[in-house]
């Protein structure tokens, strides 16, 4: 049975404070979660904010330990983090002191390749995000959209199987932003990987999936699933697509429905 | 120079030089006030030329040691024994102070050892040190390294602790082990921290140099004005003083340019 998923996820129930195994007395964030990711799809995870999108991508990760229920990929059950699944934070966590240049080459020394390999892999990442000629500038010389560049390309280039991305383009402004998604998409369609998106923006992740799963209100679960069907090509005419608006405007309603539920429920 | 085009108001050589001049000459200002009213205050007979030496003879006696090879002799012998202690207390502050913040067990066991030393005055263990480890280099080095120590962990610790969690993780996904984290990530961006704290450690090691010197040595700068003091050559134990403070000054600004050399991936404020 080699299926060709990229990620599963089943059952999943993950409470926070309640100690290791002590689900009933923490906070419910997770409840019988179960999701089914396409090899090399990509893959946008929505809903509103405290509804446990976060929390199912760190344990995909591997960062915080699957308490009940399973996921696995290709490589098996996820018991801890590694470099088949690669992950760019919101807030970038670029190492400081290292340049651009080091921080993109980490990862591959971590691989054991030769230092001139790494040297070459790394530069073409750079280059790839279009950053070439900072290579030896700091993180804190970067603006915060060259700094997220400066991350995604440090991920790309351990070209991990699986990409986990945690609302990465949240901190930036609307036009880096906008540019910032075509280039996601173009790097994917370049080299196609199973993405895991998560953010609470509808329409990036109209633009940037091919299918979204909405996540109901605290304790999260997948309420629903859609397929985009917005096909390959995704630039500035996707954005006026009667397909796409429709899209937005459904989904819009769908996510609404479950804030109003956690804003209801929650406080 | 490098960064000479950064800043525009030291674009026209002339001009910045001269507004560097100044700058430095109001900095030092009122340490030559200082030295003024130490003049005066003898010359006027205000207070006795015998307990406060005038500048002049202060600066005769300094030639007199210098010339003499006692001052170097005895700089040497203190600066090897705080230099031999700071640096063991850095090393082993770095390591306890790491591992406090990444092993809870190893934290429990430690946390109330350095809770009831760190603000214990270490000069308190003088006579007790001298009684463990004799009078030779041993019992300096000991208490400098003790009183160093602490500084330097607990900087090691909070630095340590406050690493931002996502850049550990992006290391961990990128292929870093436990044993690879510790060392390539949380040291270095621990480094202000920590480098503050030994920054702290430096001046603690004149203090406990001196200070353990006077007590329990034969040789040394604090051995040194000591004795002159006692044989009442106040001139020269001014000088010897006067060495100290500027010893000290020397060795914290070239830690301190150090440091910005360490740190110079930090955002320039």
């Amino acid at each position: 049975m080699t299926a060709d998923f990229g990620i599963k996820i089943e059952g999943v129930s993950h409470a926070y404070g309640g100690g290791q195994s002590g689900l009933a007395s923490g906070t419910l964030a997770l409840k019988q979660t179960d999701l089914l990711i396409r090899h090399h799809e990509f893959h946008a995870l929505l809903g509103p904010s405290g509804c446990g999108k976060s929390t199912l991508l760190y344990l995909i990760g591997g960062f915080i330990p699957v308490q009940i229920g399973s996921i696995s990929t290709q490589k098996g059950p996820v018991t801890a983090p590694g470099p088949d699944r690669s992950i760019v934070f919101q807030n970038f966590a670029l190492f400081p002191w290292k340049t651009v240049l080091e921080n993109v080459m980490y990862g591959l020394q971590k691989k054991g390749l030769p230092e001139a390999e790494c040297r070459e892999i790394a530069q073409a990442h750079i280059k790839l995000v279009q950053l070439g000629g900072f290579e030896q500038a700091y993180p804190s010389q970067l603006s915060g959209g060259m700094q997220q560049r400066a991350a995604i390309a440090r991920t790309l280039a351990v070209d991990p199987d699986i990409l986990l991305m945690d609302e990465p383009f949240g901190a930036l402004d609307a036009q880096t932003r906008r540019v910032m998604q075509e280039e996601l998409r173009m790097i994917w369609k370049k080299r196609p990987k199973t993405v895991v998106f998560v953010t609470h923006d509808v329409h990036e992740a109209v633009f940037l999936a091919d299918r979204i799963s909405i996540m109901s209100a605290r304790p999260g679960r997948i309420e629903h699933q859609i397929d985009t069907g917005l096909g390959p090509e995704r630039d500035e005419s996707t954005l006026t697509d009667r397909r796409f608006v429709e899209l937005g405007e459904q989904i819009w309603r769908l996510v609404r429905e479950q804030a109003v539920l956690a804003s209801r429920g929650g406080l | 120079m490098a960064g000479g085009d950064l800043h525009p108001a030291s674009a026209t050589a002339g001009h910045g030089s001269f507004v560097e001049v100044v700058a430095v000459c109001v900095r030092y200002l009122p340490l030559l006030i200082m030295l003024a009213a130490w003049e005066m205050a003898g010359r006027s007979g205000l207070v006795s030329q015998q307990m406060l030496p005038g500048v002049g003879a202060i600066a005769t006696a300094f030639f007199d040691l210098l010339q003499s090879g006692e001052l170097v002799t005895n700089a040497w012998r203190s600066l090897s024994r705080a230099a031999t202690g700071l640096g063991l207390a850095v090393i082993s502050g770095i390591a306890v102070g790491l591992l406090m913040a990444t092993r809870p067990l190893f934290r429990t066991l430690i946390n109330p050892l350095v809770r009831i030393l760190y603000p214990m005055p270490k000069s308190a263990l003088i006579p007790l040190v001298m009684i463990w480890f004799g009078l030779g280099d041993a019992s300096k080095i000991f208490l400098i390294f003790l009183g160093c120590l602490l500084p330097v962990i607990v900087s090691a610790y909070h630095g340590a602790r406050g690493v931002n969690p996502f850049v550990i993780w992006s290391a961990t996904s990128l292929g870093a082990s436990q044993e690879e984290v510790l060392r390539e990530i949380i040291l270095p961006a621990a480094l202000p921290d920590i480098l503050a704290g030994c920054r702290t450690a430096l001046a603690f090691s004149f203090i406990l140099m001196v200070s353990s010197e006077f007590v329990i040595a034969k040789d040394g700068l604090g051995f040194l004005i000591g004795s002159l003091g006692d044989g009442g050559n106040y001139p020269a134990m001014f000088a010897v003083i006067l060495t100290v403070a500027g010893t000290g000054f020397v060795a914290d600004r070239l830690f301190g340019s150090f440091v910005n050399h360490c740190l110079r991936w930090k955002e320039q404020a």
